[in-house]
C-alpha cells in the first residue's frame, strides 16, 4: 500500500517539476544573465513635456530644443510591395528631416540602400549601422516599415525635452517573459546615445549576433531589445498625458470599430490619442486620407497655441 | 482483514496525468470566470442610463428638437473664434432619416457632427418622441424625398424660425463640419436670399445644390421657399429633391451661392474623402458633366475647411469626427491660412485678454515656395522649426535656412 502511494507521490512530484520546467522555458531567453538592472526595472513611461514645463523655458532654450529635435527615418522596404514604399515617400516620409529607405534587395524603381539581405534581424542590424554612420547631425531615429503611418511632429513633441545624448528606446512596449521590447509594427524610436551603444554592442558576436542562432531564433524586435538591454537601455512606452498609447499597431479604422463594438459612450474619445504618433495596417489610399485629416482638415475657429511651430515641408501639396 | 479504503493500482504515469488535468482545469476556470464581472444584461442598462444622463447635460429635448446646451470643447484649445461664430451664425440642422435608419445611421449623426449645430431636428415619416424624430406624415422611399423636404422646411420655419439664422438639410449619411459651415456663412447675412452647397449645373440656369452633400438656406431663402408653395409659384415638380429645390429657388429669386474657399477649393462634397482625394473618376462618369465649377482631383479637390462629405457610413462618421476635431500634428503651421470673416477679427481681439502671444489670423498665403510671413508673430517667443528639405535635395540644411531668413 505504502509503496503504491509513494509511486503516486513520485508521479505528482515529477509532474510538478515538468510543469515548472515548461513555464520556465516559456520565459527562457538564451544567453540571458540576470543583471542588477533587471531587479530595479519597472514599467517605464515616456510622456511629452507639459505646457508648464515648456512655458518655464527661456527663448534660447526653446530654440536649442527645437534645433536638436530632428529625426532620421529608417524605413525598411521590400521591392515586392512597391506601393507602400511609394506611399510612405509621398506622405509621412516628407515630414522626416531625413527619410532613408532600406531594401532587402536592389530594385530599379526604388531609391533605397540595398542591404542585400533576406534575414530580418540582419537587415535591421545593417540598416541601423548605416543610419548611425550617416546621421550627420540628426539625433533621433525612427524605425518603421512603410505599412506604418507616422506623424513625425507628434514624435518630436514626445521627445522634445529629452536629451538625445541619453539612451532612449521608445514605442509601444510589449513583454515576453522577462524581456520588455518595443513592438516593431508601431514604430521604434531610438535616441543617438541608444543607437551609439547598440552599434557598439554589434561588435560583440556573442551578446548580439548579426544572425539569429538557428536553433533559437528570436524575432528582430526582441533581438533588438536584448542587444539594447546588454548596454543598459530599456524599452519605454510612449503615451499622452492621459496615459493613452501613442504608438498603435492597428489602423485607425479598426480602432474606431473596436470602440463601436464596445458600445462605448464616446467612440472617438475612447479611441486614440489626439497626438497619436503611429498607426499601422492602413491601405495607401487610407494613408492619403490620414494626411488630409492630420495636416489639413480642421474646424475653423479652434486654435492650439503650441509653444513650437513646425513648418510644412517644401514641394508638397497633400499636407 | 482488508483495509477500508479501496485498493487500486497507482503508478507514476497516473500521477503525471493528474497534475496535467489539474493545471488545465485551473487555467480554464481562471480564463472563463475572471473576465466576466457582471451579467451582460445588467451592463447594458447601466450604459443606457449613463448615455441618457450625458445627453441631458448637452441637449435640451423640446418639441421633437434637440437644443444644444453645451457644444463640444476641447482641452487646451482656444476656441473663442468658434464660440463667437456659434453665437452669431445660428444653424438649425435637419437630418433626413426614416424609422428603419434611426439605429443604423441617424444615431451616429446624433453622436458626432450634429452636436455642433445650434438646433438639430431629425425628420422622419414617423414621430418618435424618444430619439426624437418629427413625423412628416409621408411614406418612406426615394419618391418621397421631395415631399419630405418640402414638409421638413415648412416645419423648421414654423417651429424654429426664430431660433436660427440658417437652415441646413443633410442626409443621415452626410458628415458636416458645422464650424466650417459657419465660416462660409459668416460673410453673409440671413436676410440675403441665398443658399449654399455643392453646385451642379444641368437643368437649371443658375445651377442647383447636390442633395447628398447637404445644402443650407438663409432665413430669407427659407421664407421665400415657404411663400413659393403658398402662392403656388413652387410645386412638387419632381421627386428628384435637389433638382426640384434648385428649380424653386431660381423661381423665387434665391441666389445659388459659391461656397468655395479663398483658394477656390470646394467645401461641400458629394462623395467620401477617399474618393475625392485618391480616385480618378472615369471621364464618362456623370460627375464630370454635373459640377458647376472645374473639378480638381487629388489634394486640390477639397478645402482644408471642408464642410461636408456624403455616403459616409457609421464608422466613417466617427473617423471623420476624430480627424476633424481630435487628431492633429503638434505645432504644425497649416499651409492654408483662411481669412477671418469680415467684422470678426476686431471683435475677437477686443474680447481677448492682453499680453497674448499668439499670431493673428493671416490673409491666405499663396501656395508655392514657403512665403515669408510678415506678422507680429515674428516678435513672439515661439521658435519656428525649419521644414525638412524636399526629397532628393542634397543641399545642407544651413543653406536652406539662409534663404528663408
Amino acid at each position: 500500500m505504502l509503496s503504491e502511494g509513494s509511486s503516486f507521490m513520485k508521479g505528482m512530484a515529477l509532474g510538478g517539476i515538468f510543469c515548472l520546467l515548461l513555464s520556465l522555458l516559456g520565459s527562457f531567453t538564451p544567453g540571458m544573465q540576470s543583471s542588477p538592472e533587471d531587479q530595479h526595472h519597472h514599467h517605464h513611461h515616456i510622456k511629452a513635456p507639459t505646457n508648464d514645463e515648456l512655458q518655464s523655458l527661456s527663448e534660447p532654450q526653446m530654440l536649442e530644443l527645437s534645433q536638436k529635435v530632428r529625426v532620421y527615418c529608417v524605413i525598411m522596404v521590400q521591392p515586392k510591395v512597391l506601393v507602400y514604399w511609394a506611399t510612405a515617400k509621398d506622405t509621412w516620409g516628407k515630414h522626416c528631416d531625413q527619410a532613408v529607405f532600406y531594401s532587402s534587395e536592389s530594385a530599379k524603381a526604388l531609391e533605397a540602400v540595398d542591404l542585400n539581405e533576406q534575414d530580418e534581424w540582419a537587415k535591421l542590424h545593417k540598416a541601423l549601422k548605416h543610419a548611425y554612420d550617416n546621421s550627420g547631425d540628426l539625433r533621433w531615429f525612427f524605425v518603421a516599415r512603410p505599412t506604418t503611418f507616422a506623424i513625425i511632429e507628434n514624435l518630436k513633441y514626445l521627445v522634445l525635452a529629452k536629451d538625445p545624448n541619453e539612451p532612449f528606446y521608445i514605442g509601444h512596449t510589449m513583454k515576453s517573459g522577462e524581456l520588455e521590447y518595443v513592438e516593431y509594427e508601431s514604430g521604434i524610436v531610438l535616441s543617438y546615445e541608444a543607437l551609439r551603444r547598440l552599434v557598439n554592442v554589434f561588435k560583440d558576436g556573442e551578446k548580439c549576433p548579426e544572425r539569429g542562432r538557428s536553433l533559437w531564433k528570436l524575432s528582430e524586435e526582441k533581438q533588438l531589445a536584448m542587444c539594447l538591454k546588454y548596454t543598459g537601455v530599456f524599452a519605454e512606452n510612449g503615451e499622452d498625458t492621459q496615459g493613452k498609447g501613442l504608438f498603435n499597431s492597428k489602423s485607425v479604422g479598426s480602432l474606431i470599430e473596436d470602440g463601436m463594438s464596445k458600445n462605448s459612450l464616446d467612440v472617438v474619445e475612447g479611441c486614440c490619442s489626439d497626438l497619436a504618433i503611429t498607426f499601422s495596417g492602413m491601405s495607401p489610399n487610407q494613408m492619403q486620407v490620414m494626411m488630409f485629416g492630420v495636416y489639413r482638415l480642421r474646424p475653423y475657429g479652434h486654435n492650439f497655441h503650441d509653444s513650437l511651430i513646425f513648418l510644412p515641408p517644401e514641394g508638397s501639396d497633400n499636407d | 482483514m482488508r483495509h477500508s479504503f479501496p485498493t487500486f493500482q497507482l503508478d507514476p504515469r497516473e500521477g503525471l496525468f493528474c497534475n496535467g488535468v489539474q493545471v488545465t482545469l485551473v487555467v480554464w476556470f481562471e480564463r472563463t470566470f475572471s473576465t466576466r464581472s457582471q451579467p451582460d444584461g445588467l451592463e447594458k442598462t447601466a450604459a443606457q442610463l449613463r448615455e441618457l444622463e450625458e445627453d441631458s447635460k448637452n441637449w435640451k429635448k423640446e418639441r421633437s428638437a434637440l437644443f444644444n446646451l453645451n457644444h463640444p470643447h476641447h482641452k487646451g484649445e482656444d476656441s473663442h473664434m468658434a464660440d463667437e461664430l456659434y453665437k452669431k451664425v445660428r444653424i438649425l440642422c435637419w437630418v433626413m432619416t426614416g424609422p428603419n435608419n434611426l439605429q443604423k445611421k441617424a444615431r451616429h449623426v446624433k453622436n458626432t457632427w450634429s452636436r455642433h449645430c445650434n438646433v438639430v431636428v431629425f425628420m422622419s415619416s414617423v414621430d418618435d418622441p424618444d430619439f426624437p424624430t418629427v413625423g412628416l406624415g409621408t411614406k418612406e422611399g426615394r419618391d418621397q424625398l421631395y415631399w419630405k423636404t418640402i414638409r421638413a422646411f415648412h416645419y423648421a420655419l414654423e417651429n424654429h424660425g426664430d431660433e436660427a439664422d440658417w437652415f441646413l438639410k443633410a442626409d443621415d449619411d452626410t458628415y458636416v463640419v458645422v464650424d466650417n459651415l459657419r465660416w462660409v456663412l459668416a460673410n453673409h447675412t440671413p436676410e440675403e436670399p441665398i443658399y449654399f452647397g455643392r453646385r451642379f449645373k444641368p437643368y437649371t440656369k443658375q445651377g442647383y445644390m447636390s442633395g447628398g452633400a447637404g445644402y443650407v438656406l438663409s432665413k430669407e431663402a427659407l421664407k421665400r421657399f415657404v411663400d413659393g408653395f403658398k402662392t403656388k409659384v413652387c410645386t412638387h415638380t419632381t421627386h428628384v429633391e435637389d433638382l426640384a429645390m434648385g428649380q424653386c429657388m431660381e423661381k423665387v429669386g434665391v441666389v445659388a451661392g459659391d461656397a468655395r474657399d479663398t483658394n477656390l477649393r470646394e467645401t461641400f462634397h458629394p462623395f467620401v474623402p477617399e474618393q475625392h482625394l485618391t480616385s480618378k473618376f472615369p471621364k464618362s462618369f456623370w460627375y464630370w458633366s454635373y459640377c458647376y465649377y472645374p473639378i480638381s482631383e487629388g489634394p486640390n479637390c477639397c478645402s482644408d475647411l471642408s464642410v461636408s462629405f456624403h455616403y459616409v457610413d457609421a464608422s466613417l462618421m466617427y473617423l471623420l469626427e476624430y480627424y476633424t476635431y481630435h487628431l492633429r500634428a503638434f505645432g504644425y503651421r497649416y499651409r492654408y491660412q483662411p481669412p477671418a470673416p469680415l467684422g470678426y477679427k476686431n471683435e475677437a481681439w477686443d474680447r481677448s485678454e492682453g499680453g497674448h502671444s499668439y499670431s493673428k489670423e493671416q490673409p491666405a498665403i499663396p501656395r508655392g515656395p514657403l512665403a515669408r510671413v510678415e506678422s507680429p508673430s515674428r516678435t513672439d517667443r515661439k521658435p519656428v522649426v525649419m521644414p525638412p528639405a524636399a526629397a532628393g535635395e542634397k543641399d545642407p540644411p544651413a543653406a536652406a535656412q539662409d534663404d528663408k531668413q
